[in-house]
């Protein structure tokens, strides 16, 4: 599979705040990838590196195998997007935005190219209205007829679901696999959301004030035998030196805060249950992750999984 | 290039503020040919107030080129505010709207995106100063008809043969059009800065004010300023109804009294337009777009 | 202009006949007389005007006379420049007063050619004309120079040149000079950011008396000329 996109020690500088850290990923031709990170995670800033929008301070970029600096152009060519919100010209209308976008993305358009387009995101009939008496639904519609327009092979789409109703939610999720599946495109998409990436993405990238927290996909993601259980108890101090001196001791991880950390398959649950409650420690909580969600919550939120997955 | 320039000919001629300029001008010429056409000779004592003690005044001198003279003494003072309607709103308006964002992942050039949006409002104030053209000159030909044009300046009074006039103001409306781009230059290159067109357009303005006031005052700190001053360069269009005179005082038809002046002035208004358009290019290329 | 000027200056002193200056009188009514042979005239020519602070191109120019009085000076297509008083107030104000004293002031030469000067002295109080002092060439009947003294526009100074029409008394050429003010118009009004040029032919002619210049080529004399013309 060809890498349609590879980024290396990405980093950008803003003033005194670093946006971007020392980011590398690669995404693969096909792929459906997820980009997630919390709201001023860098996620942004990073796909605008990708488009030319941000220059980064440090570190490469390829997209199809070329340098994104001195192939520009040829690169922009392949690629749609829709950045955030989609804008357009408010005092156009559809079409003629449309048009304008083709004629920019260099294809020549017939107009039952650009009304075949308008059809497909379910705005025929109102392909004369002007922009501003759009709802943003129809405003997202519309910008990705326009990211679509030149057939592009990569579409990189930034927090596509923001602002939008369940049902809108529930057609971008479908275009997306639709694009990926039936036109086979690849995809990267952003999102803060992880309920929306988990469900379509092949491969899940997770971004935290700038660094990679952690790479993979979904499966790996969710492995089982990955599963961290987090313990709390009355004498956490006691219950680890119990913990070291028992089977327990290879499932240990670094501790991060009073709690204490574990990593196991999920199977090996209830022994775990049954033998700390044996131990009479004074059990107050003993918390498996298992879902992508709780993970991303946690991993954004407080550092103390991070290291344990990234080891 | 040439399809660059198209759309963004398309995005200014489809914006009902484009619109705002026209009608602004039209309205103010106007104004100004039917005072004059109704009082016109009020106008013209008062204007011939310090020579009609020692001298009389045969003809018409309220005709069309006085009328434009006029109307270009005044109007091209208020013009740059137009332009910079548009002008600073290049950039700054995308970015506003969101729009630049979209536009710039599309495969075009950053620096022929910036010559064509910088083309493109060259454009929309050439074809202000047309139109300028046509209802200060010749609109007012048809209401006032012809005659010699006769100028009074601080220290003395010009007049200019009838059929020695039309071309001087060829001149004049070429080198008001070097005037305004610089305008357009100014604003283009303010509006690379902001995300809003307000900021751009006021600060345009605001430093032709500003400018215009320190060319204006005769105060000899200023005045060694002066001609560093783009400002004091833009009325040079006004030396295009300067004439030389002969040995006897008489004029020499077809002559310009300081053409080097003209000349300079136009030098100095092309080096700031090419300046503020490469030093717009230079910092976009280099720009992040975070609109 | 000036030609009108002149015979209406002429005629009018004609009138008086103060015994005072018997032969003045005599000599101007022999100017006066050969004035009269023309009734009227239509005449080409050119007009320079040189004022220190009027920069004007030189035109071409029809002057209409018609006796008494009646006196026209039409620019060829422009805007004609003239001194005030140079024309109409001169006409008005002689024409209505008809008592002069003539006294003779000795002799000159202007332009080589030796002339009698006669200064002319209103009766009237009221007259606009101070004084006139006409320089006349006893030999030709020809008024060769004239200055005259107005009380509202200051003195002015006529030089006629005569060849071809001076059977008639008509001048080739007439140089009517006269004071100016000085003119300075404030920046605001102007509009003008710079000092206005102080070129170097406006210094040279700082100072100097203003001049108006009118070149003739032809009459056309006692052909007739409409009375449409002078309103």
């Amino acid at each position: 599979m060809q890498d349609i996109i590879k980024v290396s020690a990405l980093s950008k500088q803003f003033r005194n705040i670093t946006a971007v850290d020392n980011l590398s990923f690669t995404v693969k031709q096909g792929d459906v990838y997820g980009f997630l990170g919390q709201n001023g995670a860098g996620k942004s800033t990073t796909i605008r590196m990708l488009l030319t929008l941000i220059t980064p301070t440090h570190g490469t970029i390829e997209l199809f195998g070329l340098d994104l600096r001195s192939h520009r152009i040829e690169i922009l060519k392949q690629v749609g997007a829709i950045i955030e919100k989609p804008d357009m010209y408010k005092y156009l209308s559809a079409y003629e935005n449309l048009k304008l976008f083709a004629k920019l993305s260099g294809v020549k358009c017939t107009d039952k190219m650009l009304m075949h387009q308008l059809e497909m995101v379910g705005l025929a009939g109102r392909e004369k209205d002007k922009v501003k008496t759009f709802s943003q639904g129809m405003k997202q519609r519309l910008g990705i007829a326009i990211s679509l327009i030149h057939d592009p092979k990569l579409i990189i789409l930034d927090e596509p679901t923001n602002g939008l109703d369940p049902q809108g939610i529930a057609d971008i999720r479908n275009l997306i696999l639709h694009l990926s599946r039936e036109m086979g495109k690849t995809v990267f998409v952003s999102s803060h959301l992880l309920n929306e990436i988990e469900q379509i993405a092949t491969r899940v990238l997770i971004i935290d004030k700038g660094k990679k927290i952690v790479e993979g996909t979904a499966e790996e993601l969710f492995d089982p035998s990955q599963t961290i259980v987090e313990l709390d108890t009355l004498n956490n101090k006691q219950c680890m030196e119990l913990l070291q001196q028992s089977q327990w001791q290879q499932c240990l991880q670094p501790q991060r805060s009073h709690t204490l950390l574990l990593k196991m398959h999920r199977d090996q649950l209830p022994a775990l249950h049954k033998w700390v409650v044996e131990q009479d420690v004074g059990v107050i909580s003993l918390q498996p992750r298992h879902t992508l969600e709780d993970f991303f919550l946690q991993v954004t939120s407080g550092k103390q999984y991070v290291e344990a997955f990234t080891d | 290039m040439w399809k660059l320039l198209q759309i963004e000919l398309y995005k200014i001629f489809k914006r009902p503020r484009t619109y705002i300029s026209f009608a602004a001008i039209t309205a103010l010429i106007g104004v100004i040919q039917l005072g004059l056409k109704m009082d016109g000779q009020a106008y013209v004592d008062f204007l011939m107030n310090s020579l009609k003690d020692n001298f009389e005044f045969d003809g018409q001198i309220l005709n069309a080129y006085l009328v434009c003279y006029i109307i270009l003494q005044l109007l091209l003072i208020h013009v740059p505010l137009l332009i910079a309607l548009i002008a600073a709103d290049m950039i700054s308006g995308e970015a506003n709207m969101g729009t630049l964002r979209l536009l710039l992942t599309k495969p075009v050039s950053k620096t022929q995106f910036i010559l064509a949006k910088f083309l493109a409002s060259s454009i929309y104030t050439f074809i202000l100063l047309v139109w300028i053209a046509v209802f200060a000159l010749a609109f007012s030909i048809y209401l006032f008809g012809t005659d010699d044009l006769i100028i009074q300046k601080t220290s003395y009074v010009v007049q200019i043969a009838e059929n020695d006039v039309f071309w001087r103001y060829i001149g004049a409306f070429g080198f008001a059009f070097l005037s305004m781009l610089t305008v357009t230059a100014l604003g283009f290159f303010l509006s690379l800065f902001a995300e809003n067109s307000i900021g751009p357009i006021v600060t345009s303005m605001s430093i032709i004010i500003f400018f215009t006031i320190l060319s204006t005052m005769t105060i000899p700190l200023f005045q060694k300023i002066q001609p560093y001053l783009f400002t004091t360069h833009m009325v040079n269009w006004k030396e295009f109804f300067d004439e030389k005179v002969d040995s006897q005082n008489v004029v020499i038809p077809g002559s310009i009294q300081n053409p080097q002046k003209i000349i300079d002035s136009a030098l100095i208004l092309v080096l700031h337009i090419v300046g503020l358009v490469s030093a717009s290019i230079f910092i976009f290329k280099r720009k992040d777009v975070l609109s | 202009m000036m030609k009108h000027f002149l015979i209406i200056l002429v005629a009018a002193v004609g009138f008086q006949t103060s015994a005072f200056s018997q032969d003045m009188t005599e000599l101007i009514n022999k100017v006066s007389a050969k004035l009269n042979q023309v009734n009227d005239y239509t005449a080409e020519g050119s007009l320079k005007t040189d004022v220190s602070f009027i920069k004007a191109p030189s035109g071409k120019v029809k002057v209409y006379f018609k006796k008494p009085n009646k006196f026209k000076l039409k620019k060829d297509g422009g805007i004609s420049i003239l001194p005030k008083g140079g024309v109409s107030i001169n006409m008005n104000s002689m024409v209505m007063t008809s008592g002069y004293v003539a006294l003779a002031a000795g002799e000159s030469t202007v332009d080589g050619v030796k002339t009698k000067i006669v200064k002319l002295l209103p009766t009237d109080e009221n007259s606009e004309i101070v004084l006139s002092t006409l320089y006349i060439d006893e030999a030709n009947l020809l008024v060769r120079k004239a200055v005259t003294t107005t009380k509202e526009n200051g003195t002015y100074e006529m030089g006629m040149t005569y060849s071809k029409y001076s059977n008639y008394g008509l001048p080739d050429k007439v140089v009517f000079s006269f004071n100016t003010k000085d003119y300075k118009l404030p920046k605001g009004i102007t509009l003008e950011f710079d000092e206005g040029e102080k070129s170097s032919d406006l210094d040279k002619l700082k100072n100097k008396k203003g001049r108006v210049e009118i070149t003739y080529n032809s009459y056309i004399i006692n052909k007739g000329v409409d009375d449409s013309i002078f309103k």
